[in-house]
């Protein structure tokens, strides 16, 4: 079995965890019921009562809850504890609208630094470490989260925090960094740095927690390459907690669920159903230990699904695959799930290490969804040849038919033609009009 | 014994060609010779101008994409035939053409062809063997 930071939990036979996730549960109803307005309102148009809930085999009789909650009652109002009790709190802006703020106690902040420390340990660290946070300390959850698991694992940390590129590689060259922990993308841009400036084998890096952005196994391939490590996948929200819901362990065959803090479901986006094991659809998560901010069935719009067959690392907690997509960007063309991030990744393999610019477009003709990828050119698909760029455009087109199952029509188009908003590329339109 | 052709990105779409022009003339940038390959979704524009690499950064400002890439410019007699006893020496020696297009030279009597071949190298080492005059930079 693998060396784990907390086995009693980690490896906990699946009977007995039921059994610990029910006692929470049960006990978390009715505290929430007690302190949190929103809840009990919820619980009373249903009918329920906490008395009514007696296990997690009554969890799906529970209300939803939703991010424009955290809207709504900004900023405390969905807060479980009086706030001389909430040692900290943080943000997000998300990328639409209003920021939703999160708070914990001080038993919320051990726990979170618990379930970072299980992935350190996991992922082959111990109090010799030298974690370097290239997460952004500050009100983005990131940062503090990687921070304390860091130290309670004993470990050295190196609480650099985001930016400054150039300071980060002295900064891990010199400071012998043996982890690094950042979002996907900068890892990869630190690992282009490095080789440009042929630094890799000054090195010391041998593993890299990156999580808080969707990722591919591509960018995987490309990080390890470029920084000479392993890279594990982290996963996490503000909402929940943090990062550190869940994570990969050695063996890289999905993220293991914090499962003794927090339940997941899949539900069907639609219906609110519950579906049967192995299933693909939203991820729903409830908090059984979380004091300052607890949430109850809280959709987080990621799609994924859940494999309880245990790990050949001994832990019995749930693995959950990388998400997706997410609910809010999923198209479905000619009755197939399409999410841009599969487009992405596809785009990541045929360019090289930048993703094309790119933009989807969906319509309706004769009665039949059109389906239509404009890809911006760029230097390193261009050619001199027609055959050549008919070529890439053909690789793209098997590329995606064979991930999504349907084929788009690719449309190479000049570069910086695809329309941005706040510098940020509009990925879909859809100007199908069904209703 | 090459010379630099920029080839150019032209995504199919009206006022394309003339955007991509009207950048070149702007900046004083002269065309000698200009083919375009086309498909149905995109086309490759290819010119010989007066300042190639220069040709190149306007049109990287201008968010256009190219690339330089190199070709023979061949003199042939202005006369009948004048084409055909470049291509018997090619097809003789099994090399293979690309694409092909014809510009003005400065010569007179003489045309200019400009040839893309499957090997660049061979090509140009045999027409001179045969002592057909090749143009260089400052020839065009």
């Amino acid at each position: 079995m693998s060396k784990m930071w907390q086995p009693e939990y980690e490896a906990m036979p699946r009977e007995q965890l039921k059994k610990l996730q029910s006692e929470r549960l049960v006990a978390q109803v009715k505290r929430m019921y007690e302190n949190v307005e929103l809840f009990r309102k919820r619980m009373d148009e249903k009918g329920l009562k906490p008395d009514d809930i007696k296990g997690v085999e009554d969890l799906h009789r529970l209300p939803f809850s939703y991010k424009q909650d955290l809207r709504d009652y900004y900023p405390y109002g969905l807060f479980a504890v009086p706030m001389s009790d909430i040692r900290r709190v943080h943000a997000s802006s998300g990328t639409t609208g209003k920021q939703i703020v999160v708070g914990y106690t001080d038993n919320d902040l051990s726990f979170w630094a618990d379930c970072f420390a299980r992935m350190l340990i996991a992922t082959g660290n111990d109090e010799n470490s030298f974690v370097q946070v290239s997460y952004g300390l500050g009100l983005f959850t990131g940062g503090f989260g990687a921070h304390d698991g860091a130290v309670r694992i004993g470990a050295t940390a190196i609480p650099i925090s985001a930016g400054n590129t150039q300071r980060q590689i002295q900064t891990m060259i010199d400071f012998g960094a043996t982890v690094l922990c950042c979002t996907p993308s900068y890892a990869l841009y630190l690992g282009e740095t490095i080789e440009e400036m042929g630094l890799k084998d000054k090195l010391k890096l041998k593993a890299g927690i990156f999580g808080a952005e969707p990722w591919t196994e591509e960018m995987r391939k490309q990080i390890e390459e470029k920084l000479g490590l392993k890279a594990y996948d982290i996963y996490g929200l503000s909402e929940i907690m943090g990062p550190g819901v869940s994570y990969e362990c050695e063996y890289q065959c999905g993220m293991h669920v914090c499962e003794d803090h927090f339940i997941p479901e899949i539900i069907d986006p639609d219906t609110g159903e519950v579906l049967p094991e192995g299933a693909q659809g939203e991820l729903v998560f409830t908090t059984i230990t979380k004091e300052g901010f607890p949430l109850i069935r809280y959709r987080t719009r990621d799609i994924c699904s859940l494999n309880y067959e245990q790990c050949k690392c001994g832990r019995t907690h749930v693995r959950m695959n990388k998400p997706q997509g997410r609910t809010d960007d999923m198209l479905i063309i000619r009755g197939v799930n399409v999410f841009p991030s599969q487009i992405e990744e596809v785009l990541l393999s045929v360019g090289g290490s930048i993703t094309p610019n790119y933009q989807i477009v969906v319509d309706r003709m004769n009665n039949t969804d059109t389906f239509e990828v404009n890809v911006e050119m760029s230097e390193n698909l261009f050619s001199d040849g027609v055959k050549g760029i008919e070529k890439i455009e053909k690789l793209i087109t098997e590329k995606l038919r064979s991930m999504l199952g349907i084929a788009p029509k690719v449309n190479l188009v000049n570069p910086k033609s695809i329309e941005r908003s706040e510098g940020k590329a509009k990925r879909v339109i859809d100007k199908r009009k069904l209703h | 014994m090459f010379i630099k052709q920029l080839s150019i990105f032209v995504e199919n779409k009206a006022g394309r060609l003339h955007s991509i022009m009207d950048a070149l003339a702007d900046k004083g940038i002269n065309i000698s010779a200009l083919s375009i390959a086309d498909t149905t979704d995109f086309g490759i524009l290819r010119v010989i101008v007066s300042d190639a690499d220069a040709a190149r950064e306007i049109l990287k400002a201008e968010g256009v994409i190219s690339k330089i890439t190199e070709v023979i410019a061949v003199y042939i007699d202005d006369r009948a035939g004048g084409l055909v006893a470049v291509l018997d020496h090619l097809s003789d020696a099994q090399i293979g053409i690309e694409y092909t297009y014809a510009f003005l030279g400065r010569t007179e009597g003489k045309a200019l062809m400009v040839l893309k071949a499957d090997d660049m190298a061979k090509a140009a080492a045999l027409l001179e063997e045969k002592g057909i005059k090749l143009a260089g930079e400052t020839d065009i």
